[in-house]
């Protein structure tokens, strides 16, 4: 266990292990090109509840009880819970998992706080303060369209630029030692803000955090961009992921052919491009826990890939901010996973 | 009404739902700011006298369009003014309008009694 | 790095206007202007059969048309088509009336989790909120002006 540099901890290569993941997806997400990935692919968004934001909670609280099956463990036998989503005042996180009864941190970077849930449970487990933890996130589409944009039946026309908050929850447990995936760095991020102002361009103004950390983590760690099989952002969608492409070409991070082979986005990942209203990708806290721990981590346990970079994306604006005329700021956090036993 | 007033029905409703996609596309306002916008020109047309020849016109080509909810509150106004003097500006903004908003009103609320939204 | 400098800020913006896709103008307008023309055009269909059928003037039978049409426009949100519509069709399902009546039945539908009065009742103006308030505003100084420049 070190800290490396600015900003990066290193918890050693058989420290922090993720025994478990699981994922509950939406009906966009059940039916995209990455389905088969999920544990659980909803039929209706509402999830049999009578609002979004229940239903939102109950993806959760079943994301949370498929992970302590495949990690088979009790709910009573977590340490703590970390986890965040979008809504105000973290209520999917504290209203949906109130029923595991234990002690719980909610945290918030936006849609990067997935990774910010995973360092700070990758903190806990490695220092010793917790043995068993489980980390993760959700989203929804109709919580998010109605808390940061319009009700969700009102007829807004979106730009190619937009993106859609994908429907989902996704959990992780970590314990110490090894497992089917480890652990070994996380980055935490500092606020990248270049004048982004359009909440229609969040790709744009994400695109810079992610720069500067897989920069920072790069340069604290002494790795380069060839060391990793892939980094993944979590939500810039297709047209910020080509931003950040040519950004990190530009920042001399890496060479354009490594950056174009090596860097992908889960929310250009999430959707297929001809499924209706998704624009340019998914977005939201949910869509890279969905895609990291259904799709990615199957990768890894197939051994297509050994090192995965995930740099979650937030955008931490809020709808007053937007009104007030701010600039939207931006953050990303890293976790470095690599193949376990 | 003619059956040229068909026509020009189409036209116009048509170029005025193109100059508001025009601002939409080119500019940062929202729609919000586009009705708004919308509006209050169509006050302004009234209150010079251009919109009234434009509904003879142009039919439900120039009452559909949002412009025509500014033209009936200048008209409610103006029409109680008449009437009542000066206070009539107060007293008659609603008055040509009711149709409009009380509909929207009653109907916006069934639909909340009847239906969910699906997202 | 993060808190971009001015210079760094506008090479930022040029590299994003340079990677992001404009919006299709012309397609836009083009749906548009044929959207919001056919809906006047319904209205002009519907105001007819007003006036042949129902004894209403010519003035007079705007009001009911509007009527009509805010109430299609609520069914078609309230069976979930009209966001749909409006994705295709943009201005030209927003300006006309039939935009106004969705942006209340949507905001109506929406909120009703949060009950009837505060959630129904008091979001309803959510989004028609602007149109009203400015509608009213410019009216009232528009007529007062013509009614004093009248009277002068």
């Amino acid at each position: 266990m070190a800290r490396l540099g600015r900003s990066t901890w290193a918890f050693g290569e058989r420290q922090v292990a993720v025994i478990a993941a699981s994922t509950v997806a939406g009906t966009w997400e059940g039916q995209g090109p990455l389905s088969d990935a999920f544990d659980v692919r909803l039929d209706d968004d509402r999830a049999g509840q009578d609002s979004w934001e229940r239903a939102e909670q109950a993806m959760f609280r079943r994301a949370a009880e498929i992970a302590c099956e495949k990690a088979a463990t009790r709910p009573a036998n977590l340490d703590l819970v970390i986890g965040a989503d979008l809504n105000a005042q973290l209520t999917s996180f504290y209203m949906g998992l109130r029923g595991l009864a234990r002690p719980m941190l909610g945290v918030y970077s936006a849609c990067a706080s997935i990774c910010e849930a995973l360092a700070v449970a990758g903190l806990a487990v490695a220092t010793g303060f917790a043995d068993v933890v489980l980390a993760g996130t959700s989203s929804h589409t109709s919580t998010a369209e109605r808390q940061f944009r319009y009700p969700t039946e009102y007829g807004v026309q979106r730009p190619p630029t937009a993106q859609r908050t994908v429907t989902g929850a996704g959990a992780a447990i970590l314990a110490r030692g090894r497992g089917k995936w480890q652990i070994t760095h996380a980055t935490i991020g500092e606020i990248a803000d270049f004048g982004v102002r359009s909440p229609w361009e969040m790709g744009a103004a994400m695109a810079p955090a992610a720069c500067d950390t897989i920069r920072q983590h790069l340069a604290d760690t002494g790795r380069s961009l060839d060391d990793y099989d892939l980094v993944v952002t979590g939500d810039l969608g297709r047209v910020g992921l080509d931003i950040l492409r040519h950004f990190l070409v530009e920042q001399g991070v890496a060479s354009a052919s490594l950056v174009q082979e090596r860097v992908e986005d889960c929310g250009a990942m999430i959707y297929r491009e001809d499924q209706p209203e998704v624009f340019s990708g998914g977005s939201g806290a949910a869509c890279s826990a969905l895609v990291t721990f259904g799709h990615l981590f199957r990768e890894m346990e197939r051994g297509r890939i050994h090192r995965l970079l995930l740099c979650a994306t937030g955008a931490l604006l809020s709808q007053v901010s937007a009104q007030q005329g701010d600039t939207i700021p931006s953050i990303s956090h890293a976790i470095a996973f690599e193949r376990g036993d | 009404m003619s059956a040229w007033t068909f026509l020009w029905a189409f036209l116009v409703g048509g170029a005025i739902c193109a100059i508001g996609q025009v601002i939409m596309d080119t500019t940062k306002l929202t729609p919000g700011h586009v009705m708004s916008i919308l509006v209050v020109a169509g006050a302004v047309a009234d209150g010079l006298g251009l919109y009234d020849p434009l509904i003879k016109f142009a039919g439900a080509g120039a009452t559909v369009p949002i412009t025509s909810f500014g033209n009936a509150l200048v008209h409610g106004a103006m029409h109680e003014a008449k009437i009542h003097g000066l206070i009539g500006v107060i007293t008659g903004i609603f008055e040509v309008t009711s149709a409009g908003i009380s509909a929207a009103i009653v109907f916006a609320f069934l639909a909340a009694v009847f239906a969910r939204p699906k997202g | 790095m993060p808190i971009a400098t001015p210079e760094e800020r506008a090479r930022y913006h040029a590299l994003v206007n340079r990677l992001t896709p404009g919006r299709p103008i012309v397609r836009n307008t083009v749906r548009a202007f044929i959207v919001g023309g056919l809906i006047c055009e319904l209205g002009q269909a519907i105001q007819a059969l007003f006036v042949r059928y129902g004894g209403f003037k010519p003035t007079e039978a705007g009001n009911p048309t509007v009527a009509v049409l805010i109430l299609l426009s609520a069914i078609f949100t309230a069976i979930g088509v009209y966001d749909r519509f409006a994705q295709w069709a943009g201005a030209g399902s927003a300006v006309p009336v039939t935009g106004f009546s969705n942006t209340m039945t949507s905001a109506a539908m929406e909120h009703r989790s949060e009950g009837f009065v505060a959630g129904v009742g008091g979001n309803m103006f959510k989004v028609s909120g602007p149109v009203i308030v400015y509608g009213v505003v410019s009216a009232f100084f528009i007529a007062l002006i013509r009614y004093v420049v009248e009277h002068l």
